[in-house]
C-alpha cells in the first residue's frame, strides 16, 4: 500500500491484494469500501450491494476463505489478503460453460435456486465456505448455512435444496476456491 | 421434434451468467470508464414548503460537475410526473415533479440533484446543501387521512383522490332475504416490493449522432423510453431504453417514469458524458414506493348453509402522496375480493386517499391479499357464526365448473368485464383438504392440546385476474447459420423469460432449443411492449412468441415448398431441417431456407453464395420478391386478448402459537394452483415459493413503521423485517407443500394463466384464519406479531364478553 492524493485532495492509497488467485491492485480513497473496489476499481461486478449495511449478505466474498460483508470492510484494511468473488469460483475463467461450473454454481442452476440472480453471488460465496467446514449437511444445516443471506424471490426453498445437491456434487469434485489460511490473517 | 419442450422443467438458460458473476445489472454497465454519478438532496420533512436552496458550499466540494434543482429542468421535464392510468373516479390526481418544486409531500421526495466524479463525492456534496423549509402538518395513516383535520395537497381539503362504486345484484332484496348478517372491520399494514437491487438509471448521450441510451432496472422499458422522449423533448428514434438484468421488480420497478428517469438522461444531455444513479437502499425505503395499507367494512347478509346472499363492502386505500399508477390497486381490491365465490349481490365502495406518505402503487398482488383478506375473513366469520366448518361455507358459495364463462358483473383493472374463463374450484378444495390433512386436524390438534401444545389451522382461496391487455409483439428471426433470435418488448426480472420464451419458439419452429437466443425488454430489438406485471408476461409474449413463430415456419415452408418442389403442407421442421414428412430424405436445413429467403446480389460468405442472382435459374416474369412478400426468414405477430384470463388457487396453513409468548409458527403450508398449462413446471413453483414467502413476510413480519410526524422509522434491513430462511417453511424440512392443477385458458393459443403474484395473495387470509382457529381470538388485522397477538388473548381473557370465533378454540366453551 502506498499513498498519494487525489485531485479532490483526498489522500489515496495503493491498495494491493490477491483476488482470485491472482495479483490486483488499484489506487483508492481510504473509504472505498472493499464491495466497491472490487466492483469499480477492478471491475469484478458479480460482487453485488443489496443494503449497505451488512445485512443482506448479497456482497459476501470470501476473505482468506472466510465469508465476509464487502460492504463493511474498507479495500485498504485487507490490503495484502486473498479475496475470492463469485469470479473466482468457477475453476475455468474462460467462458460460462456449464461443464466449468463449481458443484454450488451447477447445483444452483440444476436446483433452479436462483431467479433474479441478485442475492446469489453472496450465496454461493457464503455456501462454498459453509460446505468447506461441512461437507454432508443435513436439511435442517443446510437451512442454518444460508440464515444469513437475504432473497426475495426464492423463499429459499431451491437455495436449501442446491446446498444439499451441491454437497452431492462436491463428493466428485475438488473445490477449487483457495483454502482459509492457516491461523487466521 | 420427439419430445416438446413447453411444459417440461428446462434449466434455465440465464443461470451460466447469473451464477458465475458475469450477470449485468444496471449498475454494472460500464464500470471503470468515468462515468459520472448521481446523488439527490431528499426531503427530511413528511410535509413542507421550500423556501431556499443554498448550494454555494457543494459547488466548492472536490469532483462536483453539476447541481440541478427544479428551476434547472426544462420544458416537459418541468412539469409534473404522469398519470400513468386515468379512471374517471380519479377525479383529483396528484404527482409530484421530477425534482421538487415548491412543496415536498413525503420524507423522501427528491429535491436537489448533485451530479460528480463518483457517488461518494455527490453524497459529500449534498449534504452541504442548505434547504430551509417551512413544515407543514404531516398527515399519517388513514385515520388522519379520512378525518381531513389537515391536507396532504391544499386543493384537496378532505384528501379524497378518487371514489368508486360498484354494483352487481339487489342488495337491499339481499339483506332482506337473509335470516343471518354480521359485519367486520379489518385492517391491512403496508409493506412493500423490495427487490434486493433497487432501481438504478444510467443514461449516455451521444452528441454526434444526438441520441440517447439509457439503462434502468425497469419492468416497462418501451414505455420508459416513451417517457423520456417526451419530458426530455427528444424523437422517439434517438431514444433507446434497454433493461438489462434486473435483480428483482414485484411491481415497485412498473412505476415510471420515476424522478431520476427523467433527472439522469437530462444530466447526461446537458453535460455530454455519461451518467448514472444507483438506488441504495435507504433510498429504496423512502422513495420508490409502498402498498396493501386498506382498512375495510364488511356487512354480509347469509342464509343457513352459509350462502352469501348480500355483500355490501366498504373501503379505504391509502395512496401515499401521488398518484401516478392512477387507482389501479384498489379497483383490483375491489373486483377480486369476490374470489372463485358468487354473492347474490355485491356492491363495493372505496375511497383512495391522500397521505404524506411514500407513493403506493401495485406489489405483487397489487390490492389482492386486501381483498382475499376480507372476503375470506367474511367467511370464517360466516362459519363460526353458523357452527359450520370453514370449507363447508366456502363450497357452498363456488362458482361451479360448469358455469364458465362466469360474468361478474363488474368492470376489472383493465377496464374489461370481470368474466372468469376458466377454474375448477370444487376440485381445488378437495386437493387442499388432502394435501393438508384437513379432516384430521382436529384429532392432531387434540393430541397437541394434551401436549400443551396449541395448533390452529387455516385456509384461504383466490381468483387472480392475469394476462390483462392490451397486447405484447414478438419478432423471431431465422439466422443463415439456422440460430433462431426471438426478440420481446416486456421485460424480465428474474422470471426466467430467456428460458420459457426459447420453449415456445423451439416447440413452434421445430428447432432445437439450445439454437434458440431470446432478448427481452431492448427497445432496440422490439419497440412495441407494455410492460412485466399482472402476471402477464407468460400469457402475453409467450402467446406472442408463439404467434410470431408460426408465422416464421409458415414462411420456412413456403420457400421450402418451393425449392423442394413440393406442396408447403407437405413439409414439416423437425430438428432445425425442413423435410417432407414420411420422406426425410427430400430436406433442407432451416438455416439454408434462410439463406435463400433473401435474394441478395453480394454473397457476403460461402453460404449467402446460394442466394445470388446467377446462383440458380429463376422465373424472368417474376419479382425476386414478390408483391406481398419480404426479404428474410422472419415472423413478427402481436398477441391482444379481448380480456384477462383467470387463474387461481388456496392455500391451507397449520400454525402453532406459544401458548406463553404468543410466538407464531407455521408447521406445514400447502398451496394448490392453477396456471392452466404449464410451460416450465419448475419456474412456475419457484414463482408460487417466492410468492408465498412475500405473503409470510406481509402477514408476520413487514410493516411500514411510520411515526406521527411521517418518518420512516424502520427505513433499513436492521429494522424491516425481511425474512431469512429460517422464517419460511421449507419443503426439503417437509413443511411446504405444493399441489397442481391445471384447467387451461380458452382465450390464448398455449392456454396458459399467469402464475407470478398468485403465491402472495391469500397468505395473510390464511394465517389469520389459522392464528383464530388455534386461540379463538378474531384476528382483523395483519401483518400480526407476538406482541400483538400475546395483547389480544389477554384482553381476550380480561374480556370475557367478546366471544371467541371457536367454540372449542384454547379449550374455552362459548
Amino acid at each position: 500500500m502506498t499513498r498519494g492524493e487525489a485531485p479532490t485532495g483526498e489522500q489515496q492509497h495503493r491498495v494491493r491484494l490477491t483476488v482470485n488467485g491472482r495479483a490486483a491492485a488499484a489506487t483508492v480513497v481510504a473509504r472505498r469500501t472493499l464491495s466497491d473496489f472490487l466492483r469499480h476499481d477492478l471491475g469484478l461486478t458479480g460482487t453485488h450491494v443489496g443494503c449497505e449495511h451488512g445485512v443482506c449478505g448479497a456482497c459476501t466474498v470470501l476473505l482468506d476463505g472466510e465469508p465476509v460483508r464487502s460492504c463493511l470492510l474498507f479495500a485498504v484494511s485487507v490490503a495484502g489478503r486473498e479475496v475470492t468473488t463469485v469470479e473466482g469460483l468457477t475453476p475455468s475463467t474462460a467462458t460460462a460453460d456449464p461443464d466449468t461450473l463449481s458443484a454450488v454454481q451447477r447445483a444452483f442452476r440444476e436446483c433452479h435456486a436462483l431467479q433474479c440472480g441478485f442475492c446469489t453471488p453472496g450465496f454461493l460465496t457464503t455456501i462454498t465456505a459453509g460446505l468447506r467446514e461441512n461437507p454432508h449437511p443435513s436439511a435442517d444445516d443446510a437451512v442454518q448455512m444460508i440464515a444469513g443471506n437475504l432473497c426475495r424471490c426464492t423463499g429459499y426453498q431451491n437455495i436449501v435444496a442446491a446446498v444439499l445437491r451441491a454437497a452431492e456434487l462436491s463428493d466428485a469434485d475438488e473445490p477449487p476456491v483457495p483454502e482459509p489460511a492457516e491461523g487466521g490473517a | 421434434m420427439a419430445t416438446r419442450y413447453f411444459g417440461q422443467s428446462i434449466k434455465r438458460t440465464e443461470d451460466l451468467r447469473l451464477t458465475t458473476g458475469r450477470g449485468r445489472y444496471t449498475d454494472d454497465i460500464a464500470v471503470g470508464t468515468g462515468t459520472l454519478e448521481a446523488a439527490y438532496v431528499r426531503s427530511p420533512h413528511a410535509h413542507a414548503r421550500i423556501i431556499d436552496i443554498d448550494v454555494a458550499d457543494a459547488i466548492d466540494v472536490p469532483g462536483v460537475v453539476a447541481i440541478y434543482t427544479w428551476e434547472d429542468l426544462v420544458g416537459a421535464a418541468a412539469e409534473p410526473l404522469p398519470v400513468l392510468i386515468p379512471h374517471p373516479a380519479l377525479h383529483a390526481p396528484r404527482t409530484g415533479y421530477p425534482l421538487a418544486r415548491d412543496e415536498v409531500h413525503h420524507a423522501g421526495e427528491a429535491i436537489v440533484m448533485v451530479v460528480a466524479q463518483n457517488r461518494y463525492l455527490a453524497e459529500d456534496a449534498a449534504a452541504k446543501i442548505r434547504v430551509d423549509y417551512q413544515p407543514l402538518p404531516a398527515v399519517v395513516g388513514l385515520d388522519a387521512a379520512r378525518a381531513a383535520q389537515h391536507a396532504v395537497h391544499a386543493d384537496v381539503p378532505d384528501n379524497v383522490a378518487a371514489r368508486l362504486v360498484q354494483t352487481v345484484g339487489d342488495l337491499d332484496a339481499g339483506f332482506a332475504a337473509a335470516p343471518h348478517t354480521l359485519e367486520l372491520n379489518l385492517e391491512i399494514e403496508r409493506s412493500c416490493s423490495m427487490p434486493l437491487e433497487g432501481k438504478a438509471v444510467h443514461a449516455r448521450w451521444d452528441a454526434d449522432d444526438q441520441s440517447l441510451r439509457v439503462y434502468s432496472s425497469t419492468q416497462a422499458s418501451t414505455s420508459v423510453r416513451a417517457a423520456i422522449a417526451a419530458k426530455l423533448g427528444l424523437p422517439l428514434g434517438k431514444v433507446e431504453v434497454i433493461a438489462p438484468d434486473v435483480g428483482g421488480g414485484f411491481g415497485a420497478k412498473i412505476v415510471h417514469p420515476w424522478p431520476e428517469e427523467i433527472t439522469v438522461p437530462f444530466a447526461a444531455v446537458r453535460l455530454g458524458r455519461p451518467v448514472k444513479w444507483t438506488e441504495d437502499r435507504r433510498e429504496h425505503f423512502v422513495s420508490s414506493a409502498h402498498e396493501r395499507g386498506q382498512q375495510h367494512h364488511i356487512r354480509v347478509g347469509f342464509d343457513d348453509a352459509g350462502r352469501i346472499l348480500a355483500l355490501d363492502v366498504q373501503f379505504w386505500h391509502d395512496n401515499g402522496a401521488y398518484t401516478p399508477y392512477g387507482i389501479i390497486c384498489p379497483i383490483v381490491t375491489s373486483t377480486q375480493l369476490l374470489g372463485p365465490y358468487k354473492p347474490g349481490a355485491y356492491r363495493v365502495t372505496f375511497e383512495s386517499l391522500y397521505t404524506t406518505t411514500v407513493i403506493v402503487t401495485p406489489y405483487r398482488g397489487a390490492g389482492r391479499p386486501q381483498g382475499v383478506f376480507a372476503m375470506e375473513r367474511t367467511m370464517d366469520a360466516i362459519a363460526a357464526r353458523l357452527g359450520l366448518d370453514r370449507t363447508v361455507v366456502r363450497a357452498a358459495n363456488f362458482i361451479q365448473p360448469d358455469e364458465f364463462p362466469f360474468d361478474q358483473g363488474l368492470i376489472f383493472q383493465d377496464g374489461r368485464p370481470l368474466i372468469y374463463d376458466s377454474g375448477n374450484y370444487p376440485d381445488q378444495l378437495i386437493m387442499l383438504k388432502e394435501l393438508i390433512g384437513w379432516d384430521a386436524f382436529d384429532d392432531e390438534r387434540r393430541r397437541a392440546r394434551d401436549e400443551g401444545r396449541l395448533l390452529g389451522i387455516g385456509l384461504g382461496c383466490y381468483v387472480e385476474g392475469t394476462g390483462p391487455g392490451p397486447y405484447e409483439g414478438a419478432h423471431v428471426q431465422v439466422q443463415t447459420d439456422g440460430s433462431v433470435e426471438v426478440a420481446i418488448g416486456l421485460t424480465s426480472q428474474g422470471q426466467g423469460h430467456q428460458t420459457v420464451f426459447a420453449q415456445i419458439a423451439a416447440d413452434e419452429l421445430g428447432v432445437p432449443i439450445e439454437k434458440v437466443r431470446v432478448t427481452t425488454g431492448d427497445t432496440r430489438r422490439f419497440g412495441y411492449a407494455v410492460g412485466t406485471f399482472a402476471s402477464r408476461a407468460a400469457v402475453m409474449s409467450g402467446s406472442a412468441v408463439a404467434l410470431a413463430a408460426r408465422a416464421a415456419k409458415a414462411k420456412a415452408l413456403r420457400v421450402a415448398a418451393d425449392i423442394l418442389e413440393v406442396d408447403a403442407s407437405d413439409l414439416d421442421i423437425v430438428d432445425g431441417v425442413v423435410a417432407v414428412k414420411g420422406s426425410p430424405s427430400s430436406a433442407i436445413p432451416l438455416g439454408q431456407v434462410a439463406v435463400l429467403s433473401n435474394p441478395l446480389r453480394y454473397a457476403f460468405d460461402e453460404a449467402a453464395k446460394a442466394a445470388t442472382q446467377f446462383a440458380k435459374p429463376a422465373d424472368p416474369d417474376k419479382p425476386p420478391v414478390a408483391e406481398d412478400d419480404e426479404p428474410g426468414l422472419e415472423g413478427k405477430d402481436y398477441y391482444s386478448p379481448p380480456r384477462s384470463t383467470f387463474a387461481s388457487g388456496m392455500h391451507a396453513a397449520v400454525v402453532e402459537i406459544d401458548p406463553d409468548t404468543s410466538e407464531i409458527a407455521i408447521r406445514r403450508y400447502a398451496v394448490v394452483h392453477d396456471c392452466g398449462n404449464m410451460i416450465n413446471p419448475m419456474i412456475v413453483e419457484g414463482q408460487v415459493h417466492g410468492g408465498v414467502a412475500q405473503g409470510i413476510a406481509g402477514a408476520l413480519y413487514e410493516r411500514m413503521a411510520y411515526d406521527e410526524d411521517g418518518q420512516l422509522v424502520n427505513a433499513s434491513f436492521m429494522d424491516f423485517l425481511m425474512p431469512y430462511v429460517t422464517e419460511i417453511p421449507q419443503a426439503q424440512l417437509g413443511q411446504l407443500i405444493l399441489g397442481h392443477q391445471e384447467t387451461p385458458s380458452p382465450l390464448n393459443p398455449l392456454g396458459i394463466k399467469g402464475a407470478g403474484e398468485a403465491g402472495v395473495i391469500p397468505v395473510s387470509a390464511v394465517l389469520a384464519s389459522a392464528v383464530e382457529d388455534a386461540v379463538g381470538v378474531p384476528i382483523t388485522a395483519m401483518p400480526l406479531d407476538p406482541s400483538t397477538l400475546f395483547e389480544l388473548r389477554r384482553g381476550r381473557s380480561a374480556d370475557s364478553s367478546s366471544p371467541p370465533t371457536r367454540p372449542d378454540a384454547e379449550g374455552v366453551s362459548r
